[in-house]
């Protein structure tokens, strides 16, 4: 059987990144956009534990590194909701176009 | 097989641990005390623990902590010194300012010492991951802080601009320590550094420099630099200004404190030869780019806040040489600016009182006749700001002016000075408003609000002041202090 190549992952990765990025570029919707970033994380988490796996086996710090990434986006999805709510009430809309009292 | 214990050395981690805790007692508290201001004086108790460890442990010679993810070196120290006056003295603006707007609840100033333990971590850290979770803590309690005033709509949506492109930074700035780490095979900053100078690494290694662009970009992002600079005036502008005063200097050090010792550890060799010009055009960019939108401003958190990007641009002016004469020159300007742009908004925070978003500058006309010291203050702080002497602010743009001209930079010196002329314009429209304008005329009926100076802003003011003027005139202590500040 042949074994994966690293480029592979990376490829994934990197296509992952793109989705998220435009995917947070193009939505207008505010959970939209944490959707995209959610991505963009899931994205880094391969690209860690890929390069753990081919480039430093020895050591852990890759796979601690991307469980570390998954609870801070736990904690910053926590936050970021607890504010679209928050302005959800207030305002009656999560559309970032809406929130324009703050410009020149 | 016996279990290998490994030496923490918790002791070089002691002003983090003060801050963190005594963010736990203030929340615990919280569930007992009915005036929260007592929590604020807690909280101003815990930073003058951390102040007193910081300045014991500088006389420590500093030892790796924590299997090497952290260090409480000499420029971590400085660094934290700046974090506790930034948050000391929010704390007593937070004081009267909440109090007036009925906000005065305990998580505020848990929060507040929760963001300043992550600006520590991010100044201590000498590992990528802990970078990155100061970088959190620090940015995940000020997400909270700048949607803080709920009643306010403007503060709603600053939390939630400051969050989602906060969060979109993360991501990039992740997404770059994962490509390093896969080109170097450790997120360790002095084994990135030993991989580019004698482990066989390739300054022209195309996943290393794609992975550092992307480290950049996210410290721009924090930073305020141009052009990721989008969502400072707006949430500057909506958050509490207890808060603005807070991550205006704080988040701004914390950014550069991580980056500067990124460069100069990690990536040294790599920096001065190829990336030094990068960093340049940053600041260029930077300070004309927030200097010429100040201009045109009307609001005065909106101006400052356009101020801070340009002051971002200064402060990049004293990485750019990568000598440590330059990192000394970046801490020195970057604890003269806590004083004289926390002292700014102090005076903001006295003057805002209406509900809607207004800081309108005009309704600054006449504040001389009114309140002739707070507006003495206001001037002498648009006038350090400037960077004209005898304040803090001209030997700050001085030093770091001074380490690009030493490096053969004099091109960027002149910017810079030709910079602070430009400043000069919407620094002093303020003043010209206070002195030399009549107050609005109100119409029959109106009531002129009456402006209200409590105890703690006004000991702030006064502290801003003093520290402004006698920095100005004397500067060595902070010379000297900063002069410590070297990596271990």
């Amino acid at each position: 059987m042949m074994p994966i190549p690293l480029s592979w992952w990376l490829t994934v990765s990197a296509a992952l990144f793109s989705i998220g990025v435009y995917g947070a570029l193009s939505r207008k919707n505010a959970i939209g956009i944490l959707m995209g970033i959610e991505l963009v994380l899931n994205a880094v988490n391969i690209n860690l534990v890929a390069f753990w796996r081919y480039i430093a086996p020895t050591d852990i710090s890759g796979q601690v590194f991307a469980i570390i990434v998954i609870t801070v986006a736990a904690a910053e999805a926590a936050v970021g909701l607890a504010i679209i709510i928050a302005l959800y009430r207030r305002r009656q809309t999560a559309v970032v176009d809406d929130l324009d009292l703050l410009k020149n | 097989m016996p279990i290998e214990i490994p030496t923490l050395n918790i002791a070089a981690l002691t002003p983090f641990l003060a801050v963190t805790v005594t963010a736990f007692v203030v929340m615990f508290f919280e569930l007992f005390v009915n005036d929260k201001r007592i929590l604020g004086y807690l909280s101003l108790l815990g930073l003058a623990v951390a102040a007193i460890s910081s300045v014991m442990l500088l006389g420590v010679s500093p030892a790796p902590a924590f299997q090497e993810m952290a260090i409480s070196d000499g420029y971590a120290l400085v660094l934290n010194l700046i974090f506790i006056v930034t948050a000391a003295l929010s704390i007593l603006i937070s004081l009267s300012y909440l109090g007036d707007r009925a906000l005065q609840r305990g998580e505020y100033y848990a929060l507040l010492l929760f963001s300043t333990g992550g600006m520590m971590l991010m100044g201590a850290a000498t590992d990528l991951i802990v970078v990155f979770m100061g970088l959190e803590i620090m940015s995940i309690a000020l997400y909270v802080l700048a949607a803080f005033n709920r009643r306010k709509m403007g503060s709603g949506e600053a939390g939630m601009k400051y969050f989602i492109l906060g969060a979109f930074a993360s991501a990039f700035f992740l997404y770059g320590v994962a490509l390093v780490y896969g080109a170097t095979g450790s997120t360790n900053l002095s084994a990135i550094g030993n991989w580019f100078t004698s482990g066989g690494g390739d300054l022209t290694d195309p996943i290393a420099l794609v992975g550092l662009s992307l480290l950049l970009v996210g410290f721009a992002f924090k930073i305020a630099a141009v052009p990721f600079q989008w969502w400072t005036p707006d949430v500057y502008q909506g958050a509490p200004t207890s808060v603005t005063a807070f991550m205006s200097v704080g988040a701004k050090a914390a950014g550069f404190a991580a980056l500067v010792r990124l460069l100069m550890v990690s990536f040294g060799q790599a920096f001065t030869l190829d990336w030094q010009i990068a960093v340049a055009a940053l600041a260029v960019v930077t300070m004309t780019g927030g200097n010429i939108a100040a201009l045109a401003q009307k609001d005065i958190k909106r101006m400052l806040a356009f101020s801070s990007i340009a002051h971002a641009g200064y402060i990049l002016v004293g990485v750019v040489p990568g000598t440590i004469d330059g990192v000394q020159a970046v801490l020195f300007y970057l604890m003269g600016y806590a004083f004289m742009n926390i002292g700014a908004f102090a005076v903001v925070a006295v003057l805002e009182h209406r509900v809607a978003i207004s800081s309108a500058i005009e309704e600054y006309a006449g504040l001389a006749a009114r309140k002739p010291l707070l507006a003495a203050a206001m001037l002498l702080f648009m006038v350090s700001l400037t960077g004209l002497p005898p304040f803090v602010g001209f030997w700050g743009k001085l030093y770091v002016f001074r380490a690009a001209v030493e490096a053969n930079m004099s091109w960027l010196a002149v910017v810079g000075v030709i910079n602070s002329a430009i400043s000069a314009f919407y620094y002093l429209g303020v003043v010209v408003q206070m002195y030399m304008r009549p107050a609005a005329a109100t119409e029959d009926g109106e009531e002129v609000v009456p402006i209200s100076l409590s105890g703690p802003v006004t000991i702030t003011l006064a502290v801003a002041v003093i520290i402004t003027v006698i920095l100005g005139i004397w500067p060595t202590p902070l010379v000297n202090l900063t002069s410590l500040a070297v990596f271990g």
